[in-house]
């Protein structure tokens, strides 16, 4: 009996124990939704909607996807439950059938892990993926995003059919969440009802053009997507028209919602991380050679200016860092004219014999040095070299040292003549040139345009200009809380290991901008979430 | 690449780490429940805490007191900014004290106390909004001191102690508010050591100038809790991480600082006795919190800064009946934290102390001690300012509200 009585002494000062906040965050009015209503919020895009980081899909991204964190500060204001097709790992990448079909996520790795690269070492994670995109899961999911997604795929009915992954009329990560295989993106966005929704599309219309090197084709005029390769660049005014009909369907019943504009490529570190002059003479693989190289390309270079394009001449400096030597499309090409001045030279023969060839070889070396440096030039500023060309630059191209080797040439020269970005011009896909770059820019430029005027048009659809806060990343960071993140590679904490993506600080900074402009537009007073709290790159 | 080191290493500045400064006030049921005045009370063998030199004066040729306590605490933390909102579950903390007294002869006393005056158990949510200060802390001290008194004359008699401490402490908290290893589990630390012994010792005056009046002082020296060699636990620490944090050892000093009390007590009325204490805790010998790590966090050092506190004791009894005396107590209690320094591992800051208690005379040998203490804190808006990363100070704020209440139980009996 005594006990008992004890016992409810504890519990009852338990009770009256408990520490209450006379103005608690807790409370039904502290925050304000203003004119909002996020009852029902859907978020619609791609890549940069899923959660993506690391060149992967996984847990951790989609935790801290940016639709994912504003529903966790929606949550404050009577906001609803977000569902996301989660994928089944934390490793990221796709298993279709047993074959993997997208990469593992990658993570900073290495034993030791090395901090003397111009580019840390990354590896993906060895294990294998788990998600088998054909294990449709059953919806609606709030988060209605595809990596990989451009404008006008949200409008298609077979984007989300499994027998089009292999050819890529379908997006794996559709055709798990898809309601149906005809579904398209749009419409199972739609079918929710949203009262909010967030709309973040047109970054592949541009960056799978960007990433691959401007091996694409800019598909300026054409208007019909089903002819598109997959690097190609969108017309504008297809993407106008794709862009209207994605709002309209998203506001047909009176939702509010924010759309985000298009950030410029030179504004991640996929093209800004990799010097366009890596070449240090104090490397020791390098540095000894340059008297020869210097000695081979003044032939060349002789050549160049006898056919009228000095600006062509390949010199290597031997006491700062030069630049590497590309293919740059735009140039005409002049690999027989090349060839020919060799062959018309007294001087040939000689400077054939003095690389140690008999003087039989002169119309092999002759043809080769045309063949390979016909459209060629040393890159300048104007040159975006993309981030894994950091991994092959001062490489030997073994499939090329083995086909001079074939046609004749000694081992040690056909090496030689097969170092990428030195004796061998990068191909296109690993430069970004000022002409493809300007391609970009002035789709991204159009784009943006639409976005502003069609979000205008609509009384409740306000933009945010990423664009702006991502060229800040540049350019000083973007801090609060003490972080700061800036665009730097691996280090600035601003972008995952992809150098495309943001890493999750990176989309809670992302989420901030969005939510202040919530806040201004829509009279609300939603809390913002503490950028320092959320982890950069992963370190294995 | 010097930018990478520096980003792995910013990781890894900045660790702060904490220990000490919780006194826990509960040394006795009856002088508890006299708002823990006591340093004038000649009333039983809670003396031997309160001031060693009035054992001289108690009844009886053997006095022993035990009892326990069971604190409740609970704090909430909330951050505006943020929208945070967090409270602590804190295990249920459980002071206790025996004390005993021997009386030799006319003027030689002797006394032996063992008792639990510093210790705290704190624990917020893992991973918290606050988990690179704190996601839990235990410390814990038992004092055992045994006890000397003479009386020099009826009216004043001297004594004093040696103090041998044991302690413990297990610590842990996130190592930074971002680090994961690859599956997202946040990298923490714990550091804990147990058996730790140190050394102090208090003395005491106790003055009757006239008759029902009593004045008394009493200083307990600090005692350091030095650990040398503690055990230390990384967890979820990325293997490719190019610095070592592997688990090791810890070596750190947590002061418990020196404490002077002056007071007096006074009967009136007969039934009535009215006491009051003054204490003053050298907290400021606490500046900061050195923990060196034998691996590459090497020293990591963190300001505390407390201050000097003060504690002003009023307490009450009165003789009911033969049978039963009530008593009441009230105190004011200043906390050694400073603003800007508001770490969540001592969410203290001033208080208010109500208590009350009873006791029920069984026979004229034995009585049963009863005690309750409700520790009142207003709302208070600070920070914790000195947390770093990457050479930059990161405040952690917020708005925070402890309450705490501890009922005891206890026996007396003498002989």
């Amino acid at each position: 009996m005594k006990n008992i009585k004890y016992i409810a002494i504890i519990a009852l000062g338990l009770v009256a124990c408990e520490p209450e906040l006379d103005n608690s965050v807790e409370d039904a009015s502290f925050y304000s939704a203003g004119t909002a209503d996020f009852s029902t919020f859907v978020s619609v895009g791609n890549s940069l909607t899923a959660g993506y980081a690391d060149d992967a899909l996984y847990l951790d991204g989609q935790k801290h996807s940016y639709p994912n964190i504003l529903a966790d500060r929606f949550s404050h204001v009577d906001g609803g439950a977000f569902t996301q097709p989660l994928v089944s790992d934390n490793i990221g990448g796709l298993m279709l059938g047993g074959s993997p079909i997208a990469d593992t996520r990658l993570v900073l790795s290495g034993d030791p892990l090395v901090l003397t690269n111009l580019v840390p070492p990354t590896d993906n994670l060895a294990q294998p993926s788990t998600t088998d995109p054909t294990n449709v899961l059953v919806g609606p999911f709030n988060n209605v995003s595809a990596p990989g997604a451009k404008s006008f795929h949200l409008l298609s009915d077979v984007y989300g059919e499994a027998s089009g992954i292999l050819d890529g009329t379908a997006n794996p990560y559709f055709v798990r969440m898809a309601s149906s295989p005809s579904a398209t993106m749009l419409g199972d966005a739609v079918a929710q009802n949203p009262t909010f929704f967030s709309l973040w599309i047109g970054n592949n219309d541009i960056l799978s053009f960007a990433t691959s090197g401007g091996v694409g084709v800019d598909q300026l005029g054409n208007l019909n997507p089903t002819t598109y390769g997959g690097n190609d660049i969108t017309d504008p005014t297809l993407f106008h028209g794709t862009y209207d009909a994605l709002l309209n369907g998203l506001t047909a019943n009176g939702a509010k919602g924010v759309v985000m504009n298009l950030p410029s490529v030179t504004s991640i570190p996929y093209f800004t991380t990799v010097p366009y002059a890596p070449l240090d003479p104090t490397n020791p693989d390098f540095g000894p050679q340059i008297p020869t190289l210097n000695g081979i390309f003044s032939q060349l270079n002789g050549v160049y200016a006898y056919l009228g394009v000095p600006e062509r001449s390949i010199v290597f400096s031997e006491t700062s860092a030069s630049a590497v030597v590309i293919i740059d499309e735009n140039l005409v090409d002049l690999s027989a004219q090349i060839t020919a001045v060799f062959l018309g030279s007294p001087a040939f023969v000689p400077f054939v014999e003095s690389l140690g060839l008999p003087a039989a070889a002169a119309p092999l070396v002759a043809n080769l040095l045309g063949t390979t440096y016909g459209q060629s030039r040393q890159a300048n500023a104007n040159d975006l070299l993309v981030l894994p060309s950091s991994s092959i630059i001062g490489t030997i191209n073994q499939d090329v040292a083995d086909g001079l080797e074939a046609q004749g040439l000694p081992a040690a020269m056909a090496t030689q003549f097969a170092s990428e970005g030195i004796t061998l011009p990068l191909e296109d896909k690993w430069v970004l040139t000022a002409n493809e770059l300007t391609m970009i820019t002035n789709a991204q430029t159009a784009y943006n345009n639409s976005i502003s005027m069609l979000a205008a048009a609509k009384e409740n659809v306000i933009l945010v200009d990423v664009k702006a806060a991502m060229e800040q990343l540049s350019i000083g960071g973007l801090s609060s809380n003490g972080v700061t993140i800036t665009g730097e590679y691996a280090t600035g904490g601003g972008f995952s290991l992809d150098g495309v993506h943001p890493t999750a600080r990176g989309y809670a900074f992302i989420s901030n901008i969005i939510l202040k402009r919530i806040n201004e537009e829509f009279n609300a007073t939603i809390p913002e979430t503490n950028t320092g709290n959320y982890p950069t790159v992963y370190i294995d | 690449m010097k930018k990478l080191l520096s980003f792995v290493l910013f990781f890894l500045a900045g660790s702060t780490l904490y220990a000490g400064g919780y006194r826990v006030s509960i040394q006795g049921q009856k002088q508890l429940a006299m708002g823990h005045t006591g340093v004038a009370v000649i009333s039983s063998a809670e003396s031997v805490f309160f001031n060693p030199a009035s054992i001289s004066f108690l009844d009886g040729k053997m006095n022993f007191s035990l009892g326990v306590s069971g604190i409740i605490g609970e704090t909430r933390y909330e951050n505006k900014t943020y929208g945070i909102a967090e409270n602590t579950n804190n295990p249920l903390g459980t002071p206790f004290n025996v004390f005993a007294t021997y009386k030799a002869n006319n003027w030689l006393s002797f006394g032996l106390g063992i008792y639990t005056p510093y210790g705290s158990s704190v624990e917020w949510e893992k991973d918290w909004a606050g988990s690179h200060l704190v996601n839990n802390i235990e410390l814990k001290a038992i004092f055992v001191q045994p006890t000397i008194a003479l009386k020099i004359s009826d009216q004043l008699s001297i004594g004093g102690g040696a103090i041998y401490a044991n302690g413990s402490v297990n610590f842990n908290k996130n190592l930074s508010r971002s680090l994961v290893d690859i599956d997202g589990n946040r990298t923490n630390v714990t550091i804990k050591e147990k058996g730790i012994s140190a050394w102090g010792y208090t003395i005491g005056i106790m003055i009757k100038p006239i008759e029902k009046l009593n004045i008394g002082f009493n200083y307990r020296s600090k005692v350091d809790m030095v650990v040398e060699g503690g055990e230390t636990d990384f967890e979820n620490v990325p293997s490719s991480l190019p610095n070592d944090l592997s688990d090791g050892t810890f070596n750190a000093t947590l002061p418990m600082p020196a404490e002077i009390t002056a007071g007096i007590s006074y009967e009136f009325c007969e039934k009535f006795l009215f006491a009051f204490d003054y204490n003053f805790a050298k907290w400021s010998e606490y500046e900061a919190l050195t923990v060196e790590f034998s691996n590459d966090i090497g020293t990591s050092t963190n300001p505390r800064n407390y201050k000097d506190s003060e504690t002003f004791r009023f307490g009450l009894q009165y003789k009911a009946c033969d049978k039963i005396t009530l008593r009441t107590g009230v105190y004011f209690d200043e906390s050694p934290v400073q603003d800007g320094y508001f770490a969540p591992e001592t969410p203290r800051n001033d208080s208010v102390g109500y208590t009350g208690g009873l006791s029920y005379k069984v026979n004229d040998k034995l009585s049963i001690d009863a005690s309750f203490l409700y520790l009142h804190f207003e709302e208070i808006d600070n920070s914790y300012d000195h947390y770093q990363e990457n050479g930059q100070n990161v405040p952690f704020e917020g708005t925070y509200k402890s309450s705490v209440i501890a009922p005891g139980i206890g026996i007396s009996y003498k002989l």
